[in-house]
């Protein structure tokens, strides 16, 4: 006699439909464009994609990509632990509205990300006459790439921080101050030790898109090759120049940078699940 | 005593007393960063459309392009987010519940569109759906044109709204556990009879936050979709796009228009989700 089935388990071959068609799904999806990525890159021979990465005006762009990056995540990784102390160790009114405030760069359109800041410092701007008087540049220069990636990668920090340091509480700092810690010293050994893991794993993904950023950077950079084209925007022209083995060797940088971010990604998620943020426990 | 003064509620104070310092450097900085870097700018964009009008607001957005640029903006990421709500579904279904070789794998895959650059994605999905392309070869033997159309869009936009679905339904899986699909069966219900009246009604909030926050992605991305759309006017051309080109025509005022009426629909979804996170809450 056959036992029967459990009843919360689904019957066999519902389960390997389910799971082929997820499969299926995620293969072709997200899996496919990756492998071109590397397939299409090595086009025309790993020779010419080594070359197109060691072109001028490709290593020019990675070394403005690498500058807004190293810019813009370290002032996001400090407003974000800002944020964070004073949201999960303060009471005070209009807390989620704050919140709510700081999530916004996420729900707006990279392109408008960067359209505000056109708004604001370009030549029909609010700043912009004044600024072409003294001589200063903002919009088609590195500060308005700057500006644009710090906007589209706001939040990523302290939406890592907020939930994990409300989550722990506050009794461990109050237990520090009351014996005597300073401020300062309460933060950094009994802080940032239980939150060091939560930041790095924001940090990471901070990294990743500001490195990635297009669209936002696309409005304020103006497309000078060599000045200020960031990676992507590289990639933008050579493939509009029809170079794509070029256009996808520089891409496959950057769908390297996206690997090791998932990796490192994972193992965080793995490892220390319950010292990042409660809302990746898998 | 610090700490019993700090949970004692204040009624008349903005701000209740705490034994822990450095509120006001934190959230002065807090504040000053938010405002210059997000609330400024933003406000000049609110602001710009009011230079010209109503008149002239509504007449640059009632142009046909822009009107077109709208809809396919917003209908690509409406059907995108529908296609991802059902694959979302199934994929985090698959896996919370089944047990594979490569699991581990295949859920860190899950947010590859999270990590990977818009215009890498751009570039790589059409040359899979180009007319020479690995997938776009043999569907234009069955007659299907993918690149250069809407269809791009919608491939592009359900490329990266996938995993906003799953990573919003897996953890309200796991946490519903198998307690109310047992008491369902004790109680004489089917499989199908459990799945559809107990476990999907449970699932409903989050699947619907997964696919609002899909779809409110989707709405304004940009570079994934400009290399395999094509960018024919009033046919495949999205509305961030036609903001880019106003800008490059030095047309201001209508790239703060279209702008103006995307940042509009972002509050809105951002409200519509907020709302829906506080319905999920109350419903665990």
């Amino acid at each position: 006699m056959t036992r029967p089935l459990a009843p919360t388990k689904d019957h066999p071959l519902v389960r390997w439909t389910l799971t082929a068609v997820a499969l299926g799904f995620i293969g072709l999806f997200l899996v496919l464009p990756l492998v071109v990525v590397f397939h299409d890159a090595l086009g025309d021979g790993l020779t010419a994609a080594l070359a197109a990465i060691r072109e001028p005006d490709a290593i020019a762009a990675i070394q403005l990509t690498l500058t807004a990056a190293a810019i813009a995540v370290p002032l996001n990784a400090i407003f974000g632990i800002a944020a964070s102390w004073a949201i999960a160790k303060f009471d005070f009114a209009g807390k989620g509205f704050l919140v709510t405030l700081i999530d916004l760069p996420f729900s707006v359109s990279p392109v408008v990300s960067g359209l505000i800041y056109v708004l604001v410092f370009g030549l029909q701007g609010w700043l912009g006459p004044w600024l072409a008087e003294h001589d200063v540049k903002i919009i088609f220069a590195l500060p308005g790439i700057v500006l644009a990636t710090v906007f589209v990668t706001f939040p990523f920090v302290a939406r890592e921080l907020i939930p994990l340091m409300t989550d722990q509480g506050r009794d461990e700092e109050e237990a520090a101050v009351s014996l005597g810690a300073s401020g300062w010293a309460t933060f950094r050994r009994v802080t940032l030790p239980n939150i060091k893991w939560g930041l790095l794993y924001g940090v990471l993904l901070c990294n990743a898109r500001a490195m990635g950023e297009f669209g936002a950077v696309s409005v304020v950079s103006g497309h000078i090759r060599g000045l200020t084209d960031t990676m992507p925007l590289h990639i933008e022209a050579l493939y509009n120049d029809y170079q794509y083995s070029a256009a996808f060797a520089v891409a496959s940088l950057l769908a390297l940078l996206a690997l090791v971010t998932l990796v490192l990604k994972s193992l965080l998620e793995w490892h220390f699940a319950e010292e990042i943020s409660a809302a990746h426990h898998h | 005593m610090a700490s019993l003064a700090a949970t004692v509620p204040s009624q008349r104070k903005w701000r209740n007393p705490s034994a822990l310092p450095g509120f006001g450097l934190s959230f002065g900085f807090t504040l000053f960063y938010l405002t210059a870097i997000v609330l400024i700018p933003l406000a000049a964009l609110v602001i710009r459309p009011l230079e010209i009008g109503w008149s002239g607001f509504a007449e640059i957005l009632t142009d046909a392009r822009v009107l077109h640029s709208l809809e396919l903006s917003f209908g690509g990421a409406l059907v995108a987010a529908l296609i991802n709500s059902v694959f979302g579904l199934i994929v985090a279904w698959v896996l919370v519940r089944y047990r594979f070789p490569g699991k581990r794998i295949v859920d860190a895959v899950v947010d590859l569109p999270f990590a990977l650059p818009t215009a890498v994605a751009g570039i790589a999905l059409s040359a899979l759906y180009a007319p020479r392309g690995w997938l776009g070869a043999p569907l234009m033997e069955y007659g299907i044109r993918i690149a250069y159309t809407p269809f791009g869009v919608i491939v592009a936009l359900t490329f990266i709204g996938l995993p906003f679905v799953v990573r919003t339904l897996q953890p309200v899986m796991l946490e519903l556990g198998k307690d109310s699909e047992e008491a369902a069966a004790t109680l004489g219900a089917s499989r199908f009879q459990t799945l559809r009246r107990v476990v999907f009604p449970a699932l409903t909030p989050a699947l619907l936050t997964g696919t609002a926050m899909a779809f409110a992605r989707a709405v304004g991305e940009y570079g994934s979709v400009i290399f395999i759309a094509g960018n024919l006017p009033g046919i495949s051309e999205i509305a961030p796009l036609l903001i880019i080109i106003k800008l490059n025509e030095n047309n201001y005022a209508a790239a703060a228009a279209i702008g103006v009426i995307m940042l509009a629909a972002s509050f809105v979804l951002l409200l519509g989700l907020n709302l829906l996170q506080t319905w999920t809450a109350s419903r665990r």
